[in-house]
Parts: C-alpha cells; sequence; structure tokens
C-alpha cells in the first residue's frame, strides 16, 4: 500500500464519522473567531438554544474593523463600532476568551495564532476567513469557511467535508539573493493559476520552502487560498518546532514532549501518491509585481505588462482587457514605470517581525519618494509591534516619513478608515488585488516587504537592489 | 435551511471568469450583523455608477446601463450563468446570501472556489457545475427571455428547446438541499460518536485537552 500524504495523515487522525457518498464528519481542534463572520452564527446558536461544544476550543479577537490610529478613542464608525462590540457582546456570553482591541495580544487573526501557540501543528484549524490557510504552515489542517459553518463548528466542534485532492508543489533549488517568500508564493500562483489549487490541499515542499523561516512559510501558505486551494500545508521540521517550544498556548513538559514525538510524523511518507505535482526551479523566481486585478496577473519586477493579444482563449483575453483597463496600464507598459500613490506594509500575509526588518532594512537612511502620498506600517499584532519597537524599526519608518499604526487588518481590505481613493495605486504586501479591495477604485499591486519599502522610497516599482545611493537622506 | 427542488427561471449572463466575493458583495457590507437584506448591494461596485454604503437607499442610485443585470430583459432573472472560478476569494457567506436575497436561486458555472461553493448549500442556492462546453453552448444559445428548468431530485437542466443536461452534485449535499435540512441538527444525531471520538483522541494528544 502506498504511504500517505501529510494532508492524508491529517485527514485520517480527525475523521469522526464517515458517510457512505464519501463526506466525513471531521472533529475541528481550533477555531478562531472574528467580529466579521460570526454574529450570525452567535445569532444562531441563540435562536435555537444551543451552546459551544467545547468553548475552549475557540478564541476570538477583533481585528478587521479595528482603526489602527487614535485606538484609545474608540471606533467612530457606529457600523463598525457596532460589530466589535457585539463580539465582545458575544464572547462574554458564551464565555470564549477574547482578545479585545486594548490587549497587547491583539491582532490579526493569522498572526495571532501562531504567535499564541494557539495554532499548532497537527491541529485542523477553522476560522470563519479564507486565509485560515496560513496555519498551514505548521502543518495544521487549517481552511476558512462561512458562517454557517462557524456555528455549527461552534455547536459540534465538528464540520461535514469531503475531502480534498493533493497537489503537491515543489519549489526545488535555492532562491536568489533578495527573493522571498512573497516572491515564491506569487510565482507558483502565477504558474498555475488562480484556480490552479480548487478542490486540492497544496503541499508545499522543496529545497527553497524547507529553507524558509516559519514566518516566511506562513506568509507561503497563506496564499494557497489565492490559488484556489482552501488549505496549504508544510511539513513538519526543526524550524517548525523551535517555533513552538515556549509559547503561550504551546504545550508543556510531559505534553511537550508527547506532541513533539507526533508532530515529528507529520511529513508526507516518501511513497506518498499525490494528484498532481507541480515543479518550480527557485532560481528561476525573481521579486514579483501583480498588474492586474486576480493574483495570478503576475511579473517579475523587471518584466512589462503582458498583451492581451497572446493570451490562450477568449475568457483569458477579456479579463485581461478588462483588468488593464481599471489599473490604467497599458500593454507593454515596464513595471518599473508604474507610479505609486500609497504603500501598505501590512495584513496576515506580511506584518510579522521578519517582514517588519526586510522594510525597514531597504528604508533605513531612505526617505520617502515626494510623489507618494502615505506609507502605512501596520504590525501584524501589539506583540509585533513592540517587539519592532524594542529593535528601533518604528524609528527608521517614522524617520523616513512613514506612518507606525497600530495592528489590524487595515487597507488589505480596508473596511476601517485606511483605503485607496478611486484610481490611485498602491504597493501593498497583502494578498488580494481584486477590483475594488483597498478602496473603490483603488489600484493594488501585490509585491513583498522589501519591494514595498522600495517603492515608497522610488515612487515606482524597483528591485531594491538597484535603489541608487543619492536617494538616500 | 431553505430547500431547493425544482426551480424554471429567467437566466442572466455574467460573462466573466474569477468572479470574486469582493465584488459579489464589497467588504463595506460586512459590517451588517444580520443575515439578511444583502440583496440590493449585489455586485454594487459593477451595478452603481456611486459608491455603495451600507445601509443606504438603493432605490434611487445611478445604474451602471452596462452592467447586465441593469438591462431590462434580465430583470427577474433567478438563474446566473458564469464562468470558471466563480466566487474565489474571500470566505463571506455575505456573497450567498446577497444572491439569494437579490433573487438568485441557482447558478451555472464550470468551476466555483470551494469555500464559496460549500456556502451556497447552506443557504437554499444551487450551484451547478456543466462542462466548460456545456457552459459555452449556454452562453452562445442565450436569447432575451431564455429559460432553463433544473430538477434537483432528477438532477437535469431542461433547456427551452427540450434539451436535457444531466449535473452531478454529493448525493449528502443533494439529500439536505432537497430537505432543506439543519446541518448542525444532522451532526448533533453523531453526538455519541464525535465524545467517543474525543476520549480515544485525548489518550493519544492530551495536549489538545487541557480545557481548564
Amino acid at each position: 500500500m502506498a504511504g500517505k500524504t501529510l494532508y492524508d495523515k491529517l485527514w485520517d487522525d480527525h475523521v469522526v464519522h464517515l458517510e457512505d457518498d464519501g463526506s466525513c464528519l471531521i472533529y475541528i481542534d481550533r477555531q478562531l473567531l472574528h467580529e466579521v463572520t460570526s454574529p450570525q452564527a452567535f445569532d444562531g446558536l441563540r435562536l435555537n438554544g444551543r451552546q459551544p461544544w467545547r468553548v475552549a476550543r475557540n478564541l476570538a479577537v477583533a481585528d478587521h474593523n479595528v482603526p489602527t490610529d487614535n485606538r484609545a478613542q474608540g471606533i467612530s464608525d457606529p457600523i463598525s463600532r457596532l460589530q466589535v462590540d457585539t463580539l465582545d457582546q458575544n464572547c462574554r456570553e458564551f464565555g470564549i476568551t477574547e482578545f479585545d482591541m486594548h490587549d497587547i495580544r491583539q491582532g490579526i487573526v493569522h498572526v495571532i495564532g501562531p504567535e499564541q501557540g494557539a495554532t499548532l501543528p497537527g491541529m485542523t484549524v477553522v476560522c470563519g476567513d479564507s486565509h485560515t490557510s496560513t496555519h498551514g504552515a505548521s502543518a495544521a489542517l487549517a481552511f476558512g469557511i462561512g458562517t454557517s459553518e462557524v456555528e455549527h463548528a461552534l455547536a459540534t466542534q465538528c464540520l461535514v467535508q469531503k475531502k480534498a485532492k493533493n497537489l503537491l508543489i515543489k519549489v526545488n533549488g535555492r532562491t536568489r539573493p533578495g527573493v522571498t517568500a512573497k516572491d515564491i508564493i506569487l510565482a507558483i500562483i502565477g504558474r498555475i493559476g488562480a484556480a490552479g489549487g480548487v478542490g486540492h490541499s497544496i503541499e508545499f515542499a522543496g529545497e527553497a520552502i524547507q529553507a524558509l523561516s516559519m514566518e516566511g512559510r506562513m506568509t507561503v501558505c497563506n496564499m494557497a487560498i489565492e490559488a484556489g486551494a482552501r488549505a496549504g500545508l508544510i511539513a513538519v521540521d526543526q524550524t517548525t518546532i523551535d517555533y513552538y517550544r515556549g509559547r503561550p498556548y504551546s504545550p508543556k513538559g510531559a505534553d511537550w514532549d508527547a506532541a513533539e514525538r507526533y508532530w515529528r510524523t507529520l511529513h508526507s511518507d516518501a511513497d506518498a501518491i499525490f494528484d498532481q505535482v507541480v515543479e518550480l526551479s527557485a532560481q528561476d523566481i525573481k521579486p514579483q509585481v501583480t498588474w492586474g486585478t486576480t493574483p495570478d496577473m503576475v511579473v517579475a519586477v523587471d518584466g512589462v505588462v503582458p498583451d492581451p493579444e497572446h493570451a490562450s482563449d477568449g475568457v483569458k483575453r477579456e479579463g485581461m482587457r478588462r483588468a488593464l483597463q481599471y489599473m490604467g496600464l497599458q500593454a507593454g507598459q515596464k513595471i518599473g514605470d508604474i507610479r505609486l500613490d500609497r504603500v501598505f506594509i501590512g495584513s496576515c500575509t506580511n506584518s510579522r517581525i521578519e517582514d517588519l526588518r526586510a522594510a525597514a532594512a531597504v528604508t533605513k537612511g531612505r526617505r520617502k519618494a515626494a510623489t507618494v502620498k502615505q506609507v502605512l506600517i501596520v504590525p501584524g499584532s501589539g506583540l509585533v509591534k513592540r517587539q519592532a519597537e524594542a529593535e528601533g524599526l518604528h524609528q527608521i519608518f517614522l524617520d523616513a516619513g512613514f506612518e507606525w499604526r497600530e495592528p489590524g487588518c487595515s487597507m488589505c481590505l480596508a473596511m476601517n478608515a485606511d483605503r485607496l481613493e478611486a484610481g490611485e495605486h498602491c504597493a501593498s504586501t497583502s494578498n488580494r488585488n481584486f477590483e475594488g479591495r483597498q478602496g473603490y477604485g483603488g489600484r493594488t499591486h501585490l509585491v513583498s516587504p522589501a519591494l514595498a519599502a522600495a517603492a515608497a522610497i522610488a515612487g515606482h516599482f524597483i528591485d531594491p537592489a538597484e535603489l541608487p545611493a543619492e536617494e538616500q537622506a | 435551511m431553505k430547500a431547493f427542488t425544482q426551480l424554471t427561471g429567467l437566466v442572466a449572463p455574467l460573462d466573466r471568469a474569477n468572479v470574486d466575493t469582493d465584488a459579489i458583495i464589497p467588504k463595506q457590507f460586512l459590517k451588517s450583523i444580520r443575515r439578511a437584506g444583502f440583496g440590493p448591494f449585489l455586485f454594487d461596485e459593477w451595478r452603481y455608477l456611486d459608491r455603495g454604503e451600507p445601509e443606504m437607499d438603493c432605490t434611487h442610485r445611478p445604474l451602471n446601463p452596462d452592467f447586465v443585470l441593469n438591462q431590462p430583459q434580465y430583470q427577474g432573472a433567478a438563474i446566473l450563468l458564469t464562468r470558471e472560478n466563480f466566487g474565489c476569494g474571500s470566505s463571506r457567506e455575505h456573497a450567498p446570501w446577497a444572491l439569494e436575497d437579490y433573487g438568485f436561486r441557482a447558478i451555472i458555472a464550470p468551476s466555483y472556489a470551494d469555500i464559496f461553493y460549500n456556502n451556497c448549500f447552506k443557504n437554499g442556492v444551487l450551484p451547478i457545475t456543466l462542462t466548460s462546453a456545456q457552459v459555452d453552448a449556454l452562453f452562445s444559445e442565450l436569447r432575451p427571455g431564455y429559460r432553463l428548468s433544473i430538477d434537483l431530485e432528477q438532477q437535469t437542466i431542461v433547456t427551452p428547446v427540450g434539451e436535457t443536461l444531466r449535473f452531478n452534485i454529493d448525493e449528502n449535499r443533494r439529500h439536505r438541499l432537497l430537505n432543506g435540512l439543519d446541518d448542525i441538527a444532522l451532526t448533533l444525531r453523531y453526538a455519541d460518536k464525535i465524545r467517543a471520538y474525543e476520549q480515544q483522541r485525548a489518550a493519544r494528544a492530551p495536549w489538545l485537552f487541557r480545557d481548564a
């Protein structure tokens, strides 16, 4: 019998009940809750007189709507405020642990989960948010769900699921200097397409993936959903074990030893069979910039905007034409000629300490281009913010004319006051370049933190290695 | 949950691939803590010429005349015909809530994003998957007043000329949708199995069961 993939192992360990048609009742080890997708789920519990099945397995935080400045004054938008207040009330009523807006541990739900050790290797993790795939970086089976399933997981600690197919993406060899986890995942999405992973769970492997830190792995798995896969996974290795040791919710003592033994089994067997395998050479990956309105519309920073006339079919060609029109770009235009109005460094993709360090390394001793209206630096959590300040990173950003903000989702989806105006181009370290995502009519270019910082300084896209010395302050 | 059995309805074409849930229902409307009332904001940025805000009255907003759902021949449409990877992006269940509230009870496309697909079934919306060739054919056949008859029990679509197309769907999903069953009540029938699972797992992975 063939061996098991990592996904097979995680799945098999969580099956409570198997139906005749192959769908399963899957046990959920951890649910993360936030204010946007949970209120109707709590209403459903109340309406049916139900209680959470295992209340301690839930952890809540407000992140999507929270302001990133003047937080002491509360939330000025009454509709946003009601949503955050509703989360606070629901957590009190049902006895769920919540990191509220004034707690140092508050932050983006997918940043605080691993940071606290609340999401661990081998767990099933769900959240009413598609970027739950982030937690797969530690070999947790983690995926986004809708509000009805949030209610279902609250009430039963289970979900009805059908097993996905296995897709292995191997990134062979080592990346070149200056190429980051963000560039790897954007290159992967460019290769397989925004629907390339639909119906699959993706395992990322290969030397370039193994060489990444845990935070880099989170960036990769975070964007599995942008390739259409609900879950992304990376096998446990020493990097994983070292990351989780000593975190607040990590197991302690004998529990830790038992957990570590189990976690070390969380990798695909050598003879495991995948439904599909895609291989990339890490050497071929350059820093990436998206030019269009889906994450697979991506080219290298030294490239040009592609021509729709070269598209393989009519639907694709029409999509590219529409994207160029929305983005205000011409086929053949150099990526390096795109002028930026705003820069956003943050989001569940790239707001961890290493992301801020990478942005600060490019920024140090330089200043924001005069043509760039705003550069927002939004740390992923209160603890990331504190660490960055201890290292003096915030001073580097402030000296450059950037804004240093409080943690939250911020301009990734612009539910709070941080947003683009119509027609503005933004270099963003977030995960989605959809029409209107960062503000009505806004034009998003997805990039790594280093590239975003370089764009903030140059006023246009540029490989950070090519930033001229004379632009130094 | 709302049941779905049969539907004969007007078809509206949305000829784009990768329609994301931000397009289906933009984020500002997600601030609502209710489950209803999203229909007027469906496809808000494509449908209107101004910027939509939560709780606004949409009856006097300027419509985008080029957007397909604003054209007179598609008023009252109940079936949306579209392209691959429909519903990609965010997990927001507000997307099927908005489609259903607007009046769509079925979608026909070559593929869907997984989370969106799942969310549809929780809200009485039937997402039908056909081959790209079949979807192409429906797009080219579509004329003003084009109606399709969908039968979930039989898993068939009947076109105006009487052609019958069969579609596949998981038996479990079909059964639940036909009968409008409450998923949570169904799962709670297995409460003993869930407890038994917890016991044996606690023995294997005790660190996951320190719930104090």
